[in-house]
């Protein structure tokens, strides 16, 4: 983690230059629309009204997510909305339909394979600030897979930062996560209880190899789950130097590869399994899939097989043992609580809304330390359960 | 330590049970006779004593981990463990220890009986700065005497059995009733000489599967014997040496809790061992289970007990005859031994049970029909040429169950559960309606599917009312059909009626909670025989 905090209003330069770009003319002029129906002259921020709800505050959260009524456009939007300032391609943050879509330039790829080619895409380099209606935004790096930043938006002196998800832990696929100065830190809390705590990546890799030249030895396949978006790029990414032999692949995971080698991030070599034969002899082979593939028809080609899942949620043995796994590698994409506890402090926000995942603990913690903090109902998924990839029944990145 | 807690990880990683009896092997055969004899005693379900109150060693746990209460609790209720929520929270370990297991237990655990709080916390403190990762959570089970493997008893005699070359009845045998967890014992156990049996021991109950076929796949009906199956306490009566021996099936000496058996049993001869079903009777005829319930939660039997409920002992086996093993001789053999035997001991508390004559499968089927009627659970098919067998195995005995009770009721309360479920709400409590009202009567398990569980829990979390501690009041909405074995009057419930092996058997997503049955309903269950 950078330790080194940005101070406020940090990364002015590069506005003058992307004004040029047709989408920042377009923002522009937006701007002036929205200052000529006179909707932020109104706005004025008094502390007893800061809730979630209240029309008062730089962000709130609408109906179709959180909101910035004064610069008219949404942070990952769960349903249409005319502009949105996507922090990562992730499903329940990068939904279809929205006008237009602003991210950064690293996860502009990935964010295109999940949208499509029709989706109109915009992106900008790290901390280079956009002005929307006379809001500044800049993304900055989250960590928390290819691309994934946070929104920081200034206006009138004031600087919220809504985190999406993130983690402080080093991952060779993507920018590391930076911190960034604010008043209000919107911050996941996916693994929000103290018993989430992260042992080093190169631990959780030896398992892995441990692991699979166990089953080599055995005759049997290894099927490592990880979500097919992040996960199993950083899987692969750790197996790079492993002598494990090609890496077969499920085709989502495959899809995903092409935009991380594209962006320049060092994956072991994969071979895509479908390609290859029926009846081809996959023992003693390591198998990179999604969750969803579990149990499914696909798994059956690879024979007697031992399966492994690489989440966060594996540090619990009752979620892997409900999930029938052989094994399960304790290794996230979200911040662990001491990490979580860190970044709030780091950023200096004195008020702090807490999204998906265990909330009310982490809310209740930071109350007792003197900031104003609060629950917020996004509808990012995973929300409220601690173990989502189970009850909702498709994959979210844990 | 390592060791065992490598094993214990071993098993836990793997759902294949040759797997897990190849690592118990392995671990049996390297071992110290000395760990191996705990290790034994932990795998086939012995759980030490809890020495320290949960909620004191939570509270050292808290103050180590720097953790408040309420957080500690926030954490508990995602893990559903104390150990493990102690053992997470807990710093990492400051240095490693590899003392062995015994050690851990003989010096550290056992100890702590004897010891003031002060010196307890400070062995239990120092013990979590030794020990990391999986040990400390084995460390933490051991304290919290909730020690449970995932292994049932027959594979930790499979795993003896394939680490000696001994014979896997003879190891049963000997693991059986009370084992001491001893060095010299483990070395008994596996000793090549297999017949020592102690005069206390009982046989491995053979078990009965639940019927899967047609009854005239079975075949001949001539072959097979019917009797009532009873719902009372299966237990193996042993007389050896001028002593009697009573074990119930969960393998633990009663005989003072049935003394009228006990002295029974005196009249048989030596070298007898009986198979039956301990029954409460009186008049005649079977009480409900729950009167056998009040004798055994008891340590004492009063006059007044024993005068209100009686037992007699339904006897369907006989498993040694004159000091011989029988097990082995055809049941129609064995059976036409018992009645001798039975009618040579003149016990008015030991009772051959009843056979129904089967000329035809018919015959079978109208007794099922009838067994309600006779206070019985179903019926017991037994192969007439088959032996008494070790375990649960198919093809011998098949258990044929009447069909449960019924009733829709509408769930109230949700709580997660523990475990394999610790973040599910798992847990149901079931309410009929009484004068508009939901009474709650019965409590739930088990009975739905994975993904019916998920659904579920997703429902619970969007539609909690009120929560207490661990307990999700929900809108009534869902109903459910629930069955169960028996009910019953009882004071004690708020609905005044107590059920048996409640379960749940169906979502009824096609009712409204108004749909739901009435209190009315579960009293004219009552009144019919049961």
């Amino acid at each position: 983690m950078d330790s080194k905090p940005q101070g406020l209003g940090a990364g002015v330069k590069g506005i003058g230059k992307l004004c040029g770009a047709p989408w920042a003319r377009r923002l522009i002029w937006g701007c002036r629309k929205a200052f000529s129906s006179n909707r932020a002259e109104g706005a004025t921020y008094r502390p007893e009204n800061l809730r979630p709800d209240s029309v008062t505050t730089l962000l709130r959260l609408g109906d179709r997510g959180l909101y910035c009524e004064v610069g008219d456009f949404h942070i990952d939007p769960w349903q249409p909305v005319e502009r949105a300032v996507i922090t990562h391609a992730h499903g329940d943050h990068a939904r279809w339909g929205s006008g237009t879509y602003l991210c950064s330039r690293e996860g502009q790829g990935v964010l295109r394979t999940r949208l499509g080619t029709d989706a109109s895409i915009q992106s900008v380099d790290w901390a280079e600030p956009v002005d929307i209606n006379g809001v500044r935004v800049s993304l900055h790096p989250a960590g928390h897979i290819l691309g994934s930043a946070q929104i920081r938006v200034e206006h009138r002196g004031e600087v919220w930062v809504a985190s999406g998800d993130y983690k402080t832990d080093p991952d060779p696929t993507c920018t590391p996560f930076e911190l960034v100065r604010c008043h209000t830190f919107i911050t996941e809390s996916t693994f929000g209880l103290p018993i989430y705590r992260w042992c080093p990546e190169w631990q959780v890799f030896d398992d892995i190899r441990a692991w699979w030249t166990a089953n080599r030895h055995a005759g049997r396949a290894s099927v490592l789950f990880g979500y097919a978006l992040g996960k199993a790029q950083r899987l692969l990414a750790g197996l790079a130097g492993a002598d494990i032999g090609p890496i077969y692949t499920h085709g989502a995971v495959e899809r995903l590869n092409r935009d991380y080698r594209a962006a320049g991030v060092r994956l072991a070599d994969t071979r895509y399994a479908s390609d290859l034969p029926k009846g081809y002899d996959f023992s003693g082979s390591m198998i990179v899939a999604p969750p969803s593939a579990a149990g499914s028809t696909w798994l059956r080609r690879f024979g007697n097989v031992s399966t492994g899942f690489a989440s966060g949620w594996m540090r619990i043995r009752g979620a892997r043992r409900r999930r029938a796994l052989d094994r399960g590698f304790v290794l996230s994409d979200h911040v662990d609580w001491p990490s979580l506890l860190a970044a709030v402090e780091g950023t200096g926000a004195q008020r702090v809304w807490v999204t998906h995942g265990t909330r009310e603990p982490l809310v209740r913690w930071l109350t007792e330390r003197g900031l104003e903090a609060m629950a917020l109902r996004a509808q990012w998924k995973g929300e409220e359960d601690a173990d989502p990839v189970e009850v909702a029944g498709e994959e979210i990145p844990a | 330590m390592k060791r065992f807690a490598r094993l214990l990880t071993e098993l836990d990683e793997t759902m294949r049970t040759n797997e897990k009896v190849d690592a118990m092997a392995a671990y049996f055969s390297t071992a110290d006779p000395a760990d191996a004899a705990w290790a034994v005693y932990f795998l086939s379900g012995g759980r030490p004593k809890r020495l320290i109150p949960v909620r004191r060693l939570a509270a050292w746990a808290m103050e180590e981990a720097g953790i408040p209460e309420w957080l500690f609790e926030d954490c508990y209720e995602a893990i559903g463990d104390l150990a493990e929520t102690m053992s997470l929270l807990l710093p990492d370990a400051e240095s490693t220890s590899d003392l062995p297991l015994h050690w851990w237990i003989e010096e550290r655990v056992l100890p702590l009986a004897k010891q003031s709080e002060g010196a307890q916390r400070a062995v239990i403190v120092e013990s979590w700065r030794e020990l990391a990762g999986a040990e400390r959570f084995i460390w933490n089970k051991l304290i919290t005497g909730g020690f449970r493997v995932g292994v049932s008893q027959q594979l930790v005699v499979r795993a003896l059995a394939k680490a000696s070359g001994i014979d896997e009845g003879a190891i049963a045998h000997r693991l059986s009733g009370h084992w001491e967890p001893r060095p010299e014992a483990f070395a008994a156990l596996l000793a090549a000489e297999t017949g020592d049996a102690d005069v206390s021991k009982p046989y491995p109950f053979y078990l009965a599967y639940a019927i899967e076929d047609e009854l005239d796949d079975l075949g001949d009906p001539a072959e097979w014997q019917a009797e009532w199956k009873w719902d009372g306490i299966r237990a193996q009566v042993i007389r050896r040496n001028g002593q009697t021996f009573v074990w119930s099936r969960g393998e633990e000496l009663v005989t003072d809790r049935f003394p009228e058996i006990a002295s029974a049993a005196a009249f048989l001869p030596d070298g007898t061992v009986l198979d039956g079903e301990i029954m409460p009777w009186k008049n005649g005829a079977p009480l409900p289970f729950a009167q056998l319930q009040r004798r055994i939660g008891r340590k004492v039997l009063g006059a007044k007990i024993l005068n209100e409920v009686p037992v007699v002992l339904i006897v369907y086996d006989l498993l040694e005859l004159d000091g011989r093993d029988a097990r082995g001789e055809p049941l129609s053999w064995r059976r036409e031994r018992l009645d001798e035997v039975i009618a040579g001991a003149r016990s008015t508390v030991l009772v051959p049970s009843p056979l129904i004559a089967l000329s035809a499968w018919s015959g079978a089927r109208d007794a099922h029909a009838r067994a309600r009627e006779m206070s019985a659970e179903g019926l017991m098919l037994k192969r007439r040429d088959g032996v008494y067998g070790v375990g649960r195995r198919k093809g011998g005995w098949w258990k044929w169950k009447v069909q449960p009770y019924t009733v829709d009721a509408v769930m109230i309360y949700a709580q997660a559960g523990h475990g394999r479920r610790a973040s599910l709400h798992t847990d149901y409590t079931f309410a009929v309606w009484d004068d508009g009202k939901l009474v709650p009567f019965a409590k739930a398990y088990s009975g739905l599917t994975d993904a019916e569980i998920r659904e579920l829990d997703g429902w619970i979390r969007r539609n909690t009312v009120e929560k207490f501690g661990p307990v999700r009041h929900v809108k009534p909405e869902h109903v459910f059909e629930l069955g169960f074995e028996g009910i019953q009057a009882s004071p004690r419930h708020k609905s005044g009626v107590a059920v048996r092996f409640p379960r749940i058997l169906r979502w009824r997503t096609d009712k409204r909670a108004e749909d739901a049955d009435t209190i009315a309903t579960l009293r004219a269950l009552m009144s019919q025989p049961s």
